[in-house]
């Protein structure tokens, strides 16, 4: 069972108390952007197998949003942040890097263009 | 490759069954193939097939990482039906039903194809709106699918209890043609025939890159040495955005887990295929007696082939209100499978930003039914570059708008 750690309200919730919101930091297009852009930021995901970032909401608790970094391989959690948080610390970083060598993810966003 | 047949049991029973053929060859890769099929699940091997029988193209390599058939050709509930709502769906889910109403005859391979029905309840005044609308689509299509009463479900399936505790059964939307099949023979079947064709399937072989010359695919590299190639088909479910990342282009979907169970062997109590929607559950009961049930996907990326157990107690709260006489049943096996999911719910099937590499993924929770309509059609998209079963499936579409919006009109369980 997935459980991870809410960064607003410090509560360790079971993914029944949460809901996915799917891939985080997506660089966000709207009006004035290309067909590609908004298209990639609509449809396109990482998927990767291995280390995820993603959005989860605590709905049956504080019901705040927050992200997590995940394996998708293993299920093991790296870490939860704040949603406001444009960059996952050095803290998770340096753990995902101890325990997954060579991982990647593509240039990290504050979901501003 | 020697026929089965009735008089060929008699043949083996008479000299102690010592001269049964391997199903199928295993050879070791040959350095050049004119196409290349990642992934022997049912979809790949079904796509060699087609090449093979419809356009003469035999020097075909099937590459598996595993074994075959061991992903979610082996992981589904079986299910065969076309009832869709859009157009390019039932016409590729129809012609896979068709073509699996013959499919023993022309593989001579049983795949144990039942054509018993499949019901789809209706449990709200959205639902019965929806299914009508699906019932009159089904018409146009020249799909055979009619919109039932909640006596006539009762009458089809006598265990159900059409006033639960939550959602009472309010009519059902009937496909008498849909039914099951036997998931392994399928592959086992497609296997056997490509076999014979002379095609090679490699197992336990996986491909760690995908090679490229000025934009155009030439050979794949595998953990048993690189094999130049053609055209290559990627066709592996819930590992595609992996394959695709070799190649250098990126996929619109999501892999996720959806679950399944069978319970012990009963006594035959359901002749037919119940899907809930709404509560969230579905049900067979196999030929050994075992009810075969399927549930939900879960929200989040996952490669493990295991999901929560929240679903399965969702699944059986479904069926326990709906089939009240299942909820002493035992649960023998219960497994995950990974599957591809797109933004609106319908399959890819298309050309891909690398020349004569070509994609079939996204079948998401309703790989199984779509099998030999899927090879078929990715057969001819690959030998001649179009076909007219997949041209609304290419990737392309989601920039153009064009979505085949099957997540309202099937609901979740596809």
């Amino acid at each position: 069972m997935l459980i991870l750690e809410c960064p607003y309200c410090g509560v360790k919730a079971e993914e029944t108390e949460l809901a996915a919101g799917g891939e985080a930091h997506l660089k966000r297009f709207g009006p004035g952007s290309s067909d590609d852009e908004f298209h990639d930021y609509l449809f396109m995901r990482e998927n990767p197998k291995g280390v995820h970032f993603e959005r989860w909401r605590h709905a049956n608790g504080c019901g705040k949003w927050f992200h997590a970094a995940r394996c998708t391989m293993t299920l093991e959690v790296f870490g939860t942040y704040t949603a406001q948080t444009a960059v996952p610390t050095q803290e998770i970083m340096d753990k995902i890097t101890a325990k997954r060598p060579g991982w990647t993810w593509r240039e990290f966003s504050d979901g501003q263009k | 490759m020697k026929r089965y047949s009735a008089f060929a049991v008699a043949r083996e029973a008479l000299r102690y069954h010592t001269g049964w053929e391997r199903a199928w060859r295993s050879p070791a890769p040959k350095r050049h193939y004119d196409v290349v099929i990642v992934g022997a699940g049912g979809h790949g091997l079904a796509t060699a097939y087609y090449l093979g029988k419809n356009f003469g193209i035999t020097n075909v390599a099937i590459i598996e990482k595993g074994w075959l058939g061991g992903g979610n050709t082996g992981r589904n509930t079986t299910i065969i039906r076309s009832n869709y709502l859009q157009d390019p769906s039932a016409a590729i889910y129809e012609k896979a039903r068709s073509l699996y109403e013959t499919m023993s005859q022309d593989l001579n391979y049983n795949v144990m194809f039942s054509p018993r029905g499949v019901i789809m309840l209706a449990q709200t005044e959205h639902e019965i709106r929806g299914y009508k609308r699906t019932a009159h689509a089904n018409l146009q299509q020249g799909v055979p699918t009619e919109w039932i009463t909640p006596e006539r479900v009762k009458e089809l399936v006598p265990i159900i209890n059409l006033h639960g505790p939550r959602y009472p059964v309010l009519g059902g939307l009937w496909q008498e043609r849909g039914g099951t099949a036997r998931h392994d023979a399928v592959a086992w079947g497609y296997a056997r025939a490509c076999s014979d064709m002379g095609m090679d399937i490699i197992q336990q072989c996986e491909v760690t890159g995908v090679r490229t010359e000025n934009g155009r695919t030439v050979g794949v590299d595998t953990t048993k040495g690189a094999i130049d190639c053609d055209k290559i088909g990627m066709i592996v479910a819930g590992n595609a955005s992996v394959l695709a990342d070799l190649a250098g282009f990126r996929l619109p979907m999501e892999s996720v887990a959806l679950q399944a169970m069978v319970s012990e062997p009963i006594k035959p109590c359901m002749d037919v295929v119940v899907m809930a929607n709404t509560v969230h559950g579905y049900m067979s009961q196999s030929d050994k007696g075992e009810m075969v049930i399927g549930g939900g996907t879960d929200g989040f990326n996952n490669y493990t082939q295991r999901g929560s157990f929240h679903h399965i107690e969702e699944t059986v709260r479904a069926l326990v209100e709906t089939f009240p006489m299942v909820s002493r049943l035992k649960m023998l096996r219960q497994w995950g499978g990974i599957v591809d999911v797109t933004g609106d719910r319908s399959p890819i099937i298309s050309k891909t930003p690398v020349q004569n590499c070509f994609v079939n993924c996204g079948w998401g929770t309703g790989g199984f039914k779509s099998i030999p309509g899927s090879g078929w059609a990715m057969a001819e998209l690959m030998a001649t570059g179009h076909s007219p079963l997949t041209e609304e499936f290419s990737m392309m579409r989601f920039k153009e708008g064009k979505f085949i919006d099957e997540s309202v009109a099937a609901g979740v369980a596809h």
